[in-house]
């Protein structure tokens, strides 16, 4: 107990002696936080369209400005020429372009329906979809208010052919007003807290073994449980601080609801850390340099990140993938703390995430220290 | 007179490559042993296999009565160690790196003040006590490694090259410091390149390509190889 008393002295002096790391472990996530939430987002505004108008008619200006009303999006040029269209299509000037045929408004109040023709970038196929259904709701709006001024204009025989407008009621439970902040800061606050715990307990490590202390330490009779406590309990409590910091300026700052228990949220924030820092130590076992540290830790985050549910919905990827992302610990804490933040889940809602994640937590730190040696 | 440290056909292979070659000496107790080799010749791995760091693969070892096989972590209580990586934590003051180490080593509270209040004091290190390590000069790191490396009384202290790149009068002071020790009954193993310190030592050994090739007094190995100077001997095994 006492040895590892004086290990865990000497780590926190030297954690706190770097100068630089203070401003690593509080400042920097903090400002990732603000910065983050605020860009990362799924909303798509301010589309750029470009208008082939063909036509000139008044309902086709009417469409026109249906479009350029809305916040979705901004008119960058018009003309009647295709080639241009395409050229800005081609050097990203426009996102979509929308195609007025002649007659179009002559169609519409003879027949009832008219054509046009919508030519969209898909290289970003989100933007893409998200466009389209922009632009049907649009142009809905637009058939279904041209649709009731021609029954007022006592001609019924065709309002009854054109399409009905199909009103939808939306109600997003959870997250009232499908606010990306509240979805986005809880899950960018695991990644923060993962980031700082995988990347610095491994790192940790591996200096000793760049400097050649961890020679010095390997002759002295300390044992294997007692140095890797002494090396991983700095950055649990660490882990444990950032994370409180950042869930005391997410709900400062970003309103961040905290429908559940907090005690639910720190109990798996405690073992989830055990987890992570077990990878740490694993990944300071197999590398030698802090380079090579890094470069594992990064290879292993990015996996985690992208896999975890924050910037792709699980249930949109094929279904391997979704297999594979069962082994991601980052996905539990994701799911857990939207759960339990916003949803207001009890202990038995997410029991299974502790039990996977505990088991987690036993298997990757067996391994390490089973890998750990103090002899090569 | 007790042998502190025997090894017998002691060997040690990396893949295809044989470091160390069934050597077989012993240590004398309150002996300074010294351990002659060119660069590569395979000092420091008989060393760390002496120290625990390293695993040997065939042959026999003993290290205060205490097998190197299977007693290991008992002799890392029995001895001390300093290698020519620089060990001490350049970014903790001297007073931080011997209070760590004598920690680790299990020393009491009161035992940790006491005895590095006596070292900073022995080593005139008294008004540098709170600087940090690597603000000072490397002849006082080597001498503040070397006593840390002792903090915990062993019975044996292994030096890996301790004086590798400081001045004659610094070298000298470091080995002043190696007879007070051994004048208490320490032994001393110790790895060096310079021959001068070679003479100092009261048996030396040398090693070409992972055997050992001459041992016995400074005196002996001269009048056996027929030179006046220990660089003399020392080039005609190198050579060979």
């Amino acid at each position: 107990m006492r040895i590892i008393f004086y290990m865990l002295k000497k780590e926190f002096r030297q954690i706190f002696r770097n100068k630089a790391m203070i401003p690593i472990i509080f400042v920097a996530p903090l400002i990732q936080l603000i910065i983050l939430s605020n860009a990362a987002t799924f909303e798509i505004r301010n589309l750029k369209i470009y208008f082939n108008d063909f036509d000139k008619s008044t309902y086709a200006q009417r469409l026109k400005n249906a479009f350029v009303q809305t916040d979705y999006f901004i008119l960058v040029g018009e003309s009647t020429n295709r080639d241009i269209a395409e050229r800005k299509l081609e050097l990203n000037h426009a996102d979509l372009v929308c195609e007025i045929p002649v007659n179009f408004g002559k169609d519409l109040q003879k027949y009832g329906h008219a054509k046009l023709f919508l030519k969209i970038n898909a290289i970003d196929g989100t933007k893409a979809g998200v466009g389209i259904n922009y632009s049907q709701n649009i142009i809905q709006k637009f058939t279904s208010d041209i649709a009731q001024e021609v029954i007022l204009k006592t001609n019924p025989e065709i309002a009854v052919e054109l399409p009905y407008a199909v009103n939808i009621d939306y109600s997003n439970w959870y997250n009232e007003k499908l606010d990306y902040q509240t979805y986005m800061v809880p899950g960018l606050l695991v990644l923060l807290v993962t980031l700082i715990a995988a990347f610095l307990s491994s790192m940790n490590i591996v200096r000793e073994k760049e400097m050649g202390t961890i020679e010095q330490i390997n002759v002295t009779p300390i044992l294997k449980y007692q140095f890797i406590i002494g090396k991983l309990l700095p950055f649990w409590i660490l882990g444990l601080v950032v994370f409180s910091v950042g869930l005391f300026f997410a709900w400062l700052i970003f309103n961040i609801p905290v429908a559940g228990s907090l005690w639910i949220i720190y109990a798996f924030t405690c073992i989830y850390l055990l987890a992570v820092l077990g990878l740490g130590l694993f990944i300071s076992t197999i590398t030698d340099t802090q380079q090579q540290a890094m470069f594992i830790s990064w290879f292993f985050f990015v996996i985690f990140v992208l896999m975890s549910g924050l910037f792709t919905a699980i249930e949109n990827m094929p279904v391997w993938a979704q297999k594979l992302t069962l082994l991601n610990p980052l996905r539990y804490f994701m799911e857990v703390i939207r759960m339990v933040l916003l949803k207001g889940s009890g202990f038995q809602d997410v029991r299974i995430h502790f039990l996977i994640i505990g088991g987690f937590s036993i298997l990757i730190n067996l391994f390490a220290v089973w890998r750990y040696r103090k002899i090569t | 007179m007790d042998h502190v440290i025997t090894s017998n056909n002691l060997t040690k292979k990396f893949g295809n490559f044989t470091a160390v070659d069934r050597i077989s000496f012993s240590v004398l107790k309150g002996e300074i042993f010294g351990f002659l080799g060119a660069n590569g010749a395979g000092k420091t791995t008989v060393m760390k296999m002496f120290c625990g760091l390293l695993s040997p693969t065939g042959g026999e070892g003993s290290v205060a009565g205490l097998d190197i096989f299977t007693q290991r972590e008992k002799i890392k209580k029995r001895i001390g160690y300093m290698s020519q990586r620089f060990s001490l934590y350049e970014d903790l003051t001297v007073s931080e790196n011997i209070t760590f180490y004598a920690g680790i080593y299990g020393l009491k509270k009161n035992d940790i003040k006491e005895k590095r209040e006596a070292l900073t004091e022995r080593l005139h290190l008294g008004d540098f006590q709170n600087n940090l390590i690597s603000s000072l000069p490397l002849g006082w790191k080597q001498k503040l490694a070397f006593s840390v490396a002792l903090i915990h009384s062993p019975d044996i202290v292994f030096l890996d090259e301790p004086t590798g790149g400081v001045d004659p009068v610094t070298r000298r002071q470091f080995w002043d410091l190696i007879y007070e020790a051994a004048r208490q009954g320490v032994t001393i193993f110790v790895t060096t390149h310079y021959m001068d310190e070679a003479e100092y030592c009261d048996r030396i050994s040398m090693m070409v390509d992972g055997r050992i090739e001459a041992l016995g007094k400074p005196s002996e190995l001269k009048t056996q190889f027929g030179v006046k100077t220990m660089n003399e001997v020392f080039l005609k095994l190198a050579r060979k």
